[in-house]
């Protein structure tokens, strides 16, 4: 913490600020409502944001690599839709690894387009978003997907599990964040994919495989989705085809709320996990308040633009002084 | 001339960025009908004081006269009505757009219901580009035109107005020399309609040849200014510089090893054919040439960026194959890229996790990247470099030109490689740290690495190289010795004159 | 017009015949039902139901232009949805008989021109790309959409409003209509226009275009007020028909909308694309979902053969665009 003292009050704000104001939103709540920061509800409000973490996760690599990923939305229900179908097919032993290899070969296909085939990541994520929806609708003929015997299966362990007290889908979003974090900022790869999203260029001039690295960012966000599809067949044990629709953007919200620039290079996991936070707990804050579930939409809008364009003004700021 | 009212005065302008004076106290007018040079090196204020002129950054102190008249002018489209008009020297052009629409952006003729008059715009546009003798119409798409043609559009914005003053910054830059009497020509035109002209050029002969007065600027200072016809190249430099231009050439040479990269017959397209050089251990082999003339693209070629279309690369005579900066880098090839910020650096990184990109895989303890073995490469690199940074955390893209160049340099040096390719090494950086980095690349010789030098700076291939090879338009149009390279003969070189012809 | 434009904006046509035919020939050995494909009535059809998203796209293809995005479209469509229905309810507009309808109109068609005010005001004055703004919107303006009602659907069934919303004059329905005069109109605007052509400019350089001294936030502003209103008009033309709208009408027509603009062929980056080839592309997506049907493909594949198109078109554009073998490899 010796920059603290170098820097000044302000940078510290620009630098931390979603942090801050992550405590000042948590310390309002709880005065508004001490039931807010009682543990169960805690623990509850992380266990609801697990899934939406855990996918934001996997897009904080693509987006730090310098892509966009809108394809996870649909890639859930995908891997929702074909565990639970499996499960009572082949059952639950074989019906996960299938479903982590067929969830990892949309991944690896978007990885090749996007890293090996330079296409514009927006796009095919897009289109991809559409095929991949169409392609569990065929998969599931339309029909929503349940498991025969819901009380009678280990498979409900993932969602609905504790282990030492502490609900299995935490454990998951925490063991994956430690994970993933560790790989980001400590390995050469996570070095390399801040270089690829930070400048594409210099990264290719210093050698590094620039299409390599983006395509393991997407099978690293596959990896995520399918690990937020068995938490959701998981807990419900059954599924519509729909269950991911829109959550692609949702998830963007966290990640871009977590301080994540859109243009690459910057984010960290940590961060991803915060803006996931704060979204869990302004929907359980404003639930406990008495509000309906859609407030936190409209108060989620004004945060991101918010925190977006203080960045921007933060780093206006230290452009001016760069100059100097 | 002294009696006539100046179309353009400045009077100690102040233009101040948090913590730097970038104009300090700049006075210089121009007179209606003269064509006034403005020099200084890169970095002097040139460009801001033009930016101020156009309206496009405002001065902190000072004024501007516009014929004698106080003026302010905040934006370009006010310096423009004003009958200032800036000529960029980096295009801004809107490429799917036709030449008219350029020409005419942000005051296209309006017809009722806020629709776009086409008939006089073609009629306007056809008559401004007839005076300028092109070989396009208005209609033209301008992505389909060529760079030199584009510059031309770029000079026709300035004729949309009755201008007072033009400014052309680098208007030859890529021009080639019959495009340039065409530009001799408007501007001799301009001036015969009494139209003060500031022209913004490094090339010392093209300034000799069509201005009347030479002003310089120097770290933001108006140093004064010179009448053209009284005055010379080395009077000016020293100005520029505060000292003399040093045209020496390199003197020491080193004890050389065995070839280490030999190139046979390398062609790549259109952009260069037929290439043959070598380069020995302890040699620095210098590139000069025009932009454009190929040199860049073959360093991208041995860099493994792209891929020769015929020819043989050999690499202590083993012949090699090189299809991406992996092999390259694999092979013992760095290059130090012509774009430093683009290619060179990732602006946002710390200046430490810069220098150990490449090599990143091999500095790990267990899975995870080891921060002493990096820290130790960053300080041993900062210590031989004269790196000036207050610490590793440093983000690069705070560093000076200079600094952040050694960076670049540090990066390839400390994967020890065989052959250093270094792309103009001193654009953009300011003349203490040129030196520095001169003498560090003759130091490199030193140790025994062979290095190639590109740049389009005389002074500078002649005050590294051994040996300069001189290209024009893809092709190697001779090879000199330090000893026996002359300015003149270096000069015909790479404007395509051979050898044989002036013999 | 050179061969590159040609083939450019052909391409979009040439495509629509292709699948035209394909689904003519296709059907004749598959179909479930008895009828042609090519049958006229099916392909006026067809034209209506392009309107909704193709007024959409309409609109978005001005701001794609520009360099933008507008991700909101689709909660703007549903808020101005049930502010058409909503207001029809409310006493004094029952009072007014049916002259409540064309103000029941102008209440829709002003709630999205505001919001996509408020979009263009966040992006002239933050600054913050447009993507993320948009983003943030399309979740703020669908929380408005739950809570002006709940989960519960907004109805009103108005039948002179239905009336007029089935009506068809010169053999084409009301929406056709709106469609066809939405392009028409906006066709004008950006080929003939100072405003359009700056649009052009702007998305294309816009640093030129800045220096210029083209005002890029007014400019940006007016085209997300443009796509609001279009959003809205979709669903005055829409609604009058149906009368009933859920809290979750309209979702992922941001993405149906960027599909065609794209097949249209409109550059990501800005600065190119037509009109008229976005309404190509609309009604190419609506003749594969309706030609899948025809063939007696599931409903389901239509998603997948058109993302795999989308990829296909990008694909094809980067191939085409190639300098060949002697571009740099980054």
């Amino acid at each position: 913490m010796a920059e603290l003292t170098k820097q000044g009050i302000g940078r510290v704000l620009a630098k931390q600020g979603i942090l801050i104001a992550f405590v000042v939103f948590m310390i309002g709540f709880a005065l508004a409502n001490p039931r807010f920061i009682a543990v169960d509800n805690i623990s509850g409000v992380i266990r609801s944001s697990a899934i939406l973490g855990v996918m934001a996760l996997g897009v904080t690599f693509v987006v730090i690599g310098g892509n966009l990923d809108l394809s996870v939305g649909s890639m859930m229900s995908f891997s929702t839709i074909v565990v639970l179908d499996l499960h009572d097919k082949i059952g639950p032993t074989l019906a996960i690894p299938a479903m982590f290899g067929l969830t990892l070969g949309l991944g690896a296909f978007i990885g090749f387009l996007v890293g090996y085939l330079k296409l514009n990541s927006l796009i095919v994520t897009l289109g991809m978003l559409s095929a991949i929806h169409g392609l569990t609708l065929t998969w599931s003929g339309g029909q929503n997907m349940d498991i025969a015997d819901k009380s009678g299966t280990w498979f409900s362990v993932f969602g609905q599990g504790n282990i030492a007290g502490v609900p299995v889908p935490i454990l998951i979003f925490a063991g994956l964040a430690i994970v993933l974090s560790l790989i980001l900022s400590k390995t050469p790869f996570g070095r390399k994919v801040y270089a690829v999203g930070g400048n594409g260029k210099a990264a290719t001039f210093s050698g590094i495989p620039r299409a390599r690295i983006v395509f393991l960012t997407y099978l690293i966000s596959s990896f995520c989705v399918a690990c937020a599809g068995l938490l959701q067949a998981s807990r419900s044990l059954g599924s519509q085809n729909t269950v991911g629709q829109g959550l692609e953007l949702e998830v963007l919200a966290a990640v871009i709320l977590g301080g994540a620039s859109l243009l690459g290079g910057s984010g960290t996991i940590f961060k991803t996990v915060i803006g996931v936070l704060i979204l869990g707990f302004i929907q359980n804050g404003l639930l406990l308040m008495g509000l309906a579930f859609y407030v936190q939409y409209v108060v989620t809008w004004v945060i991101i633009i918010l925190a977006v364009w203080l960045d921007i003004a933060a780093k206006r700021g230290r452009l001016l002084s760069q100059i100097a | 001339m002294t009696d006539q009212t100046p179309v353009l005065r400045l009077e100690d302008i102040v233009k101040t960025f948090p913590g730097v004076r970038a104009l300090d106290g700049v006075s210089f007018s121009v007179l209606p009908g003269e064509v006034h040079a403005l020099m200084g090196e890169n970095g002097a204020g040139k460009s801001t004081l033009m930016k101020v002129l156009g309206g496009i950054l405002q001065p902190n102190e000072g004024r501007i006269f516009i014929e004698e008249e106080p003026t302010v002018m905040t934006t370009p489209v006010q310096a423009k009505a004003k009958g200032v008009v800036f000529i960029h020297q980096e295009l801004s052009l809107a490429d799917e757009l036709t030449v008219a629409e350029n020409i005419w952006l942000g005051e296209l003729p309006l017809k009722s219901f806020g629709r776009v008059n086409w008939a006089k715009l073609y009629e306007d546009t056809n008559a401004i580009l007839k005076t300028l003798n092109v070989g396009f119409d208005a209609k033209t798409r301008v992505g389909d035109l060529s760079i030199a043609n584009q510059q031309m559009v770029e000079i026709a914005r300035a004729l949309t107005v009755d201008p007072k003053a033009v400014i052309f910054d680098e208007p030859t830059a890529s021009l080639t020399d019959a495009e340039k009497v065409v530009l001799f020509d408007v501007i001799s035109d301009l001036q015969s309609k009494g139209v003060g002209i500031i022209y913004i050029s490094h090339r010392m002969e093209e300034i000799f040849k069509i201005t009347d007065r030479i002003s310089v600027l120097r770290d933001g200072q108006y140093r004064g200014t010179l009448n053209t016809r009284e005055t010379d190249e080395e009077e000016v430099t020293k100005l520029m510089i505060g000292r003399s231009l040093d045209l020496s050439r390199n003197e020491s040479h080193h004890e050389m090893g065995d070839v280490a990269l030999e190139v046979r017959g390398l062609s790549c397209g259109k952009l260069y054919q037929d290439v043959s050089f070598n380069v020995r251990k302890g040699e620095v082999l210098g590139f000069y040439g025009l932009v454009g003339a190929g040199r860049t693209e073959i360093a991208e070629t041995l860099f493994g960026l792209r891929d020769p279309s015929a020819g043989q690369i050999l690499l202590n005579g083993q012949e090699v194959r090189i299809k991406s900066p992996i092999d390259a880098i694999a092979n013992g090839i760095s290059l130090v890229p012509e774009d430093r910020k683009g290619q060179g650096l990732v602006l946002g990184m710390n200046c430490r996790d810069n220098m150990t990109l490449p090599q990143v895989d091999d500095l790990t303890a267990g899975p995870f990247v080891s921060d002493g073995a990096e820290i130790a490469i960053f300080d041993q690199y900062r210590d031989k470099l004269d790196i000036r940074t207050p610490g590793w955390r440093q983000t690069v893209g705070n560093l000076s030109g200079g600094n952040q160049q050694k960076i670049v340099i540090g990066k390839w040096l400390s994967m020890r490689p065989e052959v250093l390719i270094v792309d103009e090494p001193t654009r953009g950086i300011d003349v203490g740290s040129k030196s520095e980095i001169h003498n560090l690349i003759r130091d490199l010789a030193a140790q025994g690495y062979a290095v190639i030098v590109i740049s389009s700076e005389m002074p500078e291939v002649l005050h590294v190289s051994d040996r300069i090879v001189a290209m024009y338009s893809g092709k190697v149009m001779r090879e000199f010795t330090s000893d026996e390279v002359t300015e003149d003969s270096l000069i015909q070189a790479i404007s395509g004159i051979t050898a044989d012809k002036v013999a | 017009m050179n061969k590159d434009t040609l083939l450019k904006q052909g391409a979009i046509w040439a495509f629509i015949v292709v699948e035209l035919i394909f689904f003519s020939i296709a059907g004749s050995y598959l179909s479930v039902s008895d009828s042609a494909f090519m049958d006229f009535d099916n392909m006026l059809l067809l034209l209506k139901q392009s309107a909704p998203i193709g007024i959409i796209a309409l609109g978005m293809t001005i701001i794609m232009i520009n360099g933008n995005i507008d991700l909101s479209v689709g909660a703007t469509y549903a808020l101005s949805a049930i502010i058409l229905l909503d207001s029809m309810t409310w006493p004094f507009m029952q009072a007014m008989g049916d002259w409540a309808i064309p103000l029941a109109w102008v209440f829709a068609l002003l709630t999205g021109t505001i919001l996509g005010a408020i979009n263009g005001l966040i992006v002239w004055k933050t600054g913050v790309d447009a993507f993320i703004v948009t983003l943030g919107s399309m979740l703020g303006y669908r929380g408005l959409v739950f809570m002006y009602n709940g989960e519960q659907p907004t109805s009103h069934l108005n039948w002179t409003l239905v009336d007029f919303a089935e009506a068809q004059f010169l053999g084409l329905h009301t929406a056709t209509w709106f469609l066809l005069g939405a392009a028409l109109l906006l066709w004008l605007l950006m080929t003939k226009t100072v405003h359009g052509r700056n649009a052009y400019a702007i998305g294309n350089n816009r640093e030129a275009a800045v220096n210029a001294g083209i005002r890029v936030g007014p400019h940006f502003l007016w085209n997300f007020m443009l796509i609001g209103f279009l959003a809205s008009l979709s669903a005055v033309v829409f609604y009058s028909e149906s009368g009933s709208v859920n809290p979750n009408d309209g979702m992922l027509y941001e993405l149906w909308a960027i599909t065609a603009v794209v097949l249209g062929g409109t550059k990501l980056t800005g600065g190119y694309g037509s009109i008229i080839s976005t309404l190509g592309g609309v009604i190419a997506i609506q003749l594969l979902r309706k030609g899948l049907g025809h063939i007696g493909a599931d409903t389901e594949t239509v998603n997948l053969v058109i993302g795999l198109i989308l990829i296909a078109v990008l694909f094809l554009d980067r191939q085409l665009n190639r300098k060949g073998k002697e571009e740099l490899k980054t």
